[in-house]
């Protein structure tokens, strides 16, 4: 369980999240909705620790993140906006190197790749050098690395940017599997679509602030609108930045 | 594991992928200037030797005044060649090298017994001309000895009176001291070895993790940034061992491709050597690793990150060129030392304040 309470965090004069919380549940999928530049990947940057809020709190299965940030990543599986592999390294390779990072032995690790490989049908790339993977391929072993070590909550930004419709559709349908193992699953999105199809929650950030947080059928209602294209469109105040 | 050490496993397996790292670190960084060195010096000593024995051709005007100071030049391999048209103007503009000229009035000076000039025209910026002009100099001189020595003996005297002092100098140089002159440079060939080996893995490991995006992944696992940081830079510091090493090793091949007992010089480079200069140059290696991992770390792009540590590369020569121009004895580099034991040495100060 992931939860945020007030974070604040400004770059100069810029106040890129402006007292920001939610709640991410254990066996659900949390989405987090907003029209680039809401402030969503620094968000998600102060979960996973690599930024410190300017003020507010991080809980990561009740564990504080400014206090024992190590914990904290332990029990995350992050895939960053930034899902740089390190080309000269096989699939395999950069996900043992994760592996062993976060502590795990071999024969965890072996186990561990093998399950991942099935589950992001990666088969036939886990022993190519990451040099010349497609877009698809690359999101697959950065996801494959993130949850070497069966993370208990997952962190996505925009897990499916840059992807085709085929690479999109397993994505997601992998993040439902995701669900079913009872994990908390986290993922910013600024399609609409993608999050309504998704998530048990939804919450939707702009300018830095949480203008709605709650399930797609009560942000239908709260809107008066059976659209809920129409209900993101009315929470933020305009369309701009959003894709359907 | 220690994440360190996984760390830094990782980053050697990495580059010792990439074939350019590679060559770099253990084929051209090594390699490139112990072969300069070879051929340099290799083609100075030819020169100085071909011009030592070599005819040199010195054009003199008015050989006619003086036949038998003509005829001795010739003796001793100089090659009398025209006289020229304005031999200032010809020195200058470097058309020779030097040019005798001997006055009109010689032949009755000479005559008389009074000193007789001749004109010994160079330029003595050009270092080229040096050798021939200290030549020729010599067999000049050698004569007016020579002829003083006949004058005073036709005299009935003795001719040890012509010489109230004599200086008899006992060189104590050995042919190992006269090496030191190359080995000067060493220092600064080692430097650049370690330099040159270092710098592809500070550069992948900082500004190439960043530009390849995977930075922010890496640090989202449960591990001290300090650890990833000391396994980076135990990566880089092996690799510029690594170049330092086959440098060294190299320079002490290269010691026999050199025609140095020629000059009556020792070059030679034993296991002792090469083991107090790695030991000697170990700090120092784990410093250029840490400098270049710095500079590197505050590039954005790998470009960056090339520019700086090019920049970097002049630091190590700050020293050697201090020392050919206030030449270090060893008292001087004791004291040097313990200098640098109280501070940071002072020329690589600057850049890690920055």
């Amino acid at each position: 369980m992931i939860e945020v309470q007030d974070l604040h965090k400004a770059f100069g004069a810029v106040k890129a999240v402006d007292g920001v919380s939610f709640t991410a549940r254990d066996g659900e999928i949390t989405g987090l909705l907003g029209p680039n530049g809401a402030g969503k990947t620094t968000t998600l940057r102060m979960l996973y620790t690599l930024m410190q809020p300017d003020r507010g709190r991080v809980l990561v299965d009740g564990i504080d993140a400014a206090a024992d940030p190590l914990s904290v990543r332990q029990r995350l599986g992050v895939l960053p906006d930034a899902r740089g592999l390190y080309k000269r390294l096989s699939a395999r390779e950069n996900i043992d190197y994760f592996g062993r990072l976060q502590g795990l032995d071999e024969a965890t690790i072996a186990t561990r790749c093998e399950a991942l490989c099935k589950a992001l049908d990666m088969g036939e790339i886990m022993e190519r050098r990451s040099e010349g993977f497609s877009q698809g391929q690359r999101v697959k072993t950065a996801i494959a690395r993130a949850l070497v070590h069966d993370p208990k909550n997952c962190i996505l930004d925009e897990p499916t940017n840059g992807l085709d419709v085929m690479a999109t559709r397993a994505m997601r349908e992998f993040l439902r599997h995701l669900k079913s193992e009872g994990r908390c699953v986290l993922f910013s999105s600024h399609i609409m679509q993608e999050v309504g199809a998704l998530c048990d929650r939804i919450v939707v950030i702009a300018h830095g602030k949480v203008v709605a947080d709650a399930a797609p059928d009560e942000l239908r209602e709260q809107a008066a609108t059976d659209n809920l294209e129409d209900a993101f469109v009315k929470v933020i105040g305009s369309a701009e930045g959003l894709a359907a | 594991m220690n994440a360190a050490w996984i760390v830094f496993l990782k980053e050697v397996r990495e580059n010792l992928r990439d074939r350019r790292t590679v060559l770099n670190t253990l084929l051209t960084g090594p390699l490139m200037a112990p072969i300069i060195f070879v051929l340099l010096i290799n083609g100075m000593i030819a020169r100085e030797l071909e011009k030592a024995e070599k005819p040199l051709p010195v054009p003199v005007i008015g050989a006619e005044h003086a036949p038998n100071l003509v005829d001795m030049l010739k003796q001793n391999g100089i090659v009398i060649e025209a006289p020229i048209a304005e031999p200032e103007r010809a020195v200058r503009e470097q058309d020779a090298d030097l040019v005798l000229r001997i006055p009109e009035s010689y032949a009755k000076s000479w005559s008389k017994g009074e000193p007789a000039q001749v004109e010994l025209i160079y330029d003595a910026s050009q270092r080229d001309a040096q050798g021939s002009i200290a030549r020729l100099q010599g067999i000049l001189d050698a004569y007016a000895q020579r002829s003083g020595t006949l004058r005073v003996l036709a005299r009935g005297l003795s001719p040890s009176i012509l010489k109230p002092l004599v200086v008899a100098t006992r060189d104590q140089s050995t042919a190992q001291s006269r090496g030191s002159m190359m080995f000067s440079m060493l220092p600064y060939f080692f430097i650049l070895g370690a330099f040159i080996g270092g710098m592809a893995l500070a550069i992948d490991t900082t500004a190439g993790e960043r530009e390849r995006q995977s930075l922010e992944p890496l640090f989202a696992n449960p591990v001290k940034r300090s650890k990833i940081l000391i396994g980076k830079l135990g990566a880089t510091s092996v690799f510029a061992l690594t170049s330092l090493l086959l440098s060294i090793v190299a320079f002490s091949l290269a010691g026999q491709f050199m025609p140095t007992e020629k000059l009556g010089m020792s070059l030679s480079i034993g296991v002792h050597f090469v083991s107090l200069t790695l030991l000697t140059m170990l700090p120092l290696v784990a410093m250029i690793a840490a400098l270049q991992t710095l500079a590197a770390a505050f590039a954005k792009s790998f470009r960056e990150a090339q520019t700086y540590l090019s920049l970097l590369m002049f630091v190590p020569a700050v020293p050697t060129m201090l020392m050919s121009i206030f030449p270090f004895s060893r008292q001087h580099a004791v004291r040097a030392c313990l200098g640098i034991a109280r501070s940071p040495r002072p020329e690589f100060s600057p850049s890690i304040q920055k």
